[in-house]
């Protein structure tokens, strides 16, 4: 794995620091290299300063020929100045006419009298460029800087004065300078560098986490991101949005899915029943005639009375379960009243009782609807009987009819035992009923019946209530109805 | 002294100094005495000492004047700027029919000094003044006599010409200098008055132990007091019995301490016979 490979957690971080360090460095070095030529530049304009106010009061001396004097005068500030570490000027020397040394403050290294030619490769230089020079001061930089101020008396030249600097003359003062830039680049990059690396991590996380995220993607639905992982409105910002409402739209395109899947599975289920249903409907009907026809014609037997009373039950009892399953929404019969939901709840009003259930029922449908009694009041009853015996002793029921936009809606809702989800994920379909006294086939019938009614069924179930929300489309011919 | 009193006597004389005395009167009221960098470079205290001491023991106000060479030392001493002088032992001053000796200082118990030719410490060649040819020579004043006249008498006694003899040579103005310029490689060697070298060698041996003295001389005449003739009699001699007096004073033996001295003596003119032979010799006489 190379170092490119590296997680956006620790590239970041690292990366910054990386920068940070660079410009740190870049802006530190330049500063440097400028302050060694503001420092070369200050020190020599210094030095131009003390030679020159030295070459004042070396007139007299040099044209009187008072070497001891001229020693004096120049030997004065390398004794006072040698205390500041700023200021490191070697020696002095002065030159005569002749451009040979007349004093200096090292009489050993530069002995009186001595010629330039013999003093070294920069004052064999300077010799040349004083020759050359037109009395103005000459800087000669060949190792030592050496700077030489010319002692002109009304054009006449008497002498010529040089200051040896050192090669690295401004060497301490700049070490003192170069420290202090290092120890103030240190405290920059201690407060910087923690810094872009906190930056580094917060920006990385939570884009690692959606890494992690995206690639289960294929596998599952991943979970959402925590809140306010990331709260701002740039491009990452925008992604972890996007990355919101893609995940709510792929659980959305999965419920559909599931849901169509549910359909669909509700529908073949109910093609195959119905199949069943006639193929066992005919012979049945075959059959009850047969055992009615041997009740009323047959002879007195014994066995025939104790068989065929027993034939006639499980004949009715598989008739009424075919009858169950072949749910016809055909039965047009009358049209649904406000009375009828009413005698729903007389009707069930003693099973609740009974239960010792709290019974709210809110009816304000009135007058006649255009939809099949029969089959609404039969969603209903199967619905709030549901309800009942699902509420425990001491829960409560709601029930509400109403009418409106066009439909007609139920609604029922108990406050018992929630809905498993795989439970709820067949719910729907015959013989999947929780409790023990139903056959199963009561919400299969509801679901059968609405389907037929065109209309929707929606169920929520959760900790504290488990509700049926049911919208039937009313017939349009008598929309509105002529009663409300 | 004698010769003094024998001017004193004599009425004209005597007319002519009431006559300078009125007219010097201001001179008369506090005794200058004059002093070179040759022997007390600017030390303030002592000064101070010696003229607390002076002033109880004359009873008159004293007040010394510096100056930075013999000459103006000497030109104040010919213009009656000062009445007193410590100068050197040459002919012009103490043969000089202006001026009167006053005292000759004890060095080492004993009224002479001699010339240290004085070369830096690590030239251990050095044995005499013939071995420095064409080297950086370091006078202290055309006036004195260590200083100047006796190296330069030495090297033409010797045949030489004591112009040409050296490569380079200069003036510092004082015995204290010449060594510091010795020691700072400025000169080679300097010719320098044993009082002084002993002085600073028991003062301030730093400077003098970066020295070496590769040769002294023979003994010759410390270098005098002394006072314009035109003195009056009375100061002259109280002046002369407080300096003479100070060894035997405390607060005068403090002084003479600190000057490295061992007291005054009365001066003996034979004791500078040497010097005016030799002033005598160079000048071709």
């Amino acid at each position: 794995m190379s170092l490119f490979d590296l997680s956006l957690r620790h590239k970041l971080p690292l990366w910054g620091g990386l920068l940070i360090v660079v410009t740190a460095l870049a802006v530190s070095g330049s500063n440097l290299l400028l302050t060694r030529e503001n420092l070369k530049k200050n020190m020599l304009s210094r030095s131009e300063i003390l030679g020159r106010s030295l070459v004042r009061t070396l007139y007299s001396a040099i044209s009187q020929d008072d070497v001891w004097r001229a020693y004096e005068i120049i030997n004065f500030p390398i004794r006072a100045e040698a205390r500041q570490p700023s200021f490191q000027l070697e020696d002095f020397v002065l030159l005569d006419a002749q451009n040979q040394v007349f004093i200096s403050t090292s009489p050993k290294t530069y002995p009186l009298q001595a010629r330039l030619n013999s003093l070294g490769g920069d004052f064999i230089k300077l010799e040349a460029q004083l020759a050359s020079g037109d009395g103005r001061k000459v800087i000669v930089e060949s190792g030592r800087i050496l700077l030489a101020i010319p002692l002109v008396m009304e054009g006449v030249q008497l002498g010529t004065l040089v200051l040896v600097h050192p090669a690295d003359y401004f060497k301490s003062s700049f070490n003192h300078i170069a420290a202090r830039t290092a120890w103030t680049t240190l405290l920059v990059l201690l407060i910087l560098l923690p810094a872009s690396w906190y930056w580094g991590r917060r920006m990385a996380a939570p884009l690692s986490m959606l890494t992690e995220y995206m690639g289960e993607l294929g596998r599952k639905l991943p979970p959402p991101l925590p809140d306010r992982i990331y709260q701002y409105g740039d491009e990452l910002g925008r992604l972890f949005h996007v990355y919101d409402q893609m995940r709510h739209e792929l659980a959305e395109k999965k419920s559909i899915e599931r849901q169509m899947m549910k359909t669909d599975r509700l529908a073949s289920i109910g093609r195959l029943t119905a199949s069943i249903a006639h193929e066992i409907n005919n012979p049945l009907g075959g059959l009850l005639t047969a055992v009615d026809t041997l009740k009323r014609h047959a002879k007195p037997d014994p066995v025939l009375e104790r068989v065929v009373p027993l034939l006639e039950r499980g004949l009715t009892q598989i008739k009424d379960i075919v009858g169950a399953l072949l749910v016809e929404a055909k039965a047009k019969g009358r049209s649904l009243n406000g009375q009828d939901i009413e005698d729903v709840h007389t009707l069930l009003a003693q099973e609740a009782k009974k239960r010792g259930v709290e019974w709210v029922w809110e009816n304000s449908v009135q007058g006649d609807v255009p939809l099949p009694a029969t089959l609404v009041r039969q969603v209903l009853i199967n619905l709030a009987l549901n309800a009942v015996q699902a509420a425990a002793p001491g829960g409560h029921v709601g029930i509400r009819a109403s009418l409106a936009e066009g439909h007609l809606a139920l609604e029922v809702k108990n406050d018992g035992r929630e809905i498993s989800p795989e439970v709820m994920e067949h719910l729907f379909e015959p013989f999947t009923g929780q409790n023990a006294e139903g056959h199963g086939l009561g919400l299969w019938i509801t679901h059968q019946i609405v389907d037929q009614l065109r209309g929707d069924i929606i169920v929520n179930s959760d900790a504290g209530q488990t509700r049926f929300c049911i919208t039937l489309p009313l017939g349009e011919e008598t929309w509105p109805p002529t009663s409300v | 002294m004698q010769i003094c009193q024998k001017w004193m006597r004599r009425p004209l004389f005597l007319l002519g100094v009431l006559f300078l005395a009125a007219w010097h009167a201001t001179a008369a009221e506090v005794v200058r005495i004059g002093l070179t960098p040759a022997f007390l470079n600017e030390r303030h205290a002592l000064m101070a000492d010696w003229q607390k001491y002076l002033e109880r023991k004359m009873g008159l106000p004293v007040r010394f004047v510096l100056r930075d060479s013999y000459q103006s030392t000497m030109e104040l001493l010919n213009q009656r700027g000062i009445d007193v002088a410590w100068l050197c032992d040459c002919p012009h001053v103490t043969a000089n029919p202006d001026f009167l000796l006053l005292v000759t200082p004890l060095f080492q118990g004993r009224p002479y000094y001699r010339s240290y030719l004085v070369v830096p410490e690590e030239d251990r060649a050095t044995r005499g003044i013939l071995d420095l040819k064409d080297k950086v020579f370091a006078y202290t004043d055309p006036y004195s006599n260590i200083g100047y006249l006796f190296p330069r008498y030495e090297i033409k006694h010797t045949g030489n010409d004591p112009d040409h003899f050296f490569r380079r040579t200069f003036f510092t103005r004082s015995q204290r200098k010449s060594i510091e310029a010795v020691v700072a490689g400025v000169a080679d060697a300097a010719s320098v008055n044993s009082y002084i070298w002993e002085t600073i060698q028991l003062q301030a041996p730093a400077l003098t132990s970066r020295t070496r003295v590769a040769e002294k001389s023979k003994e010759y005449g410390f270098p005098p007091f002394v006072a314009d003739k035109r003195l009056p009699a009375k100061i002259f001699q109280r002046l002369q019995h407080a300096l003479i007096e100070m060894s035997a004073d405390p607060q005068g033996r403090e002084v003479l301490k600190k000057m490295n001295l061992d007291g005054f003596t009365l001066p003996i003119q034979a004791h500078y016979q040497d010097v005016k032979d030799i002033v005598r010799f160079m000048r071709g006489e």
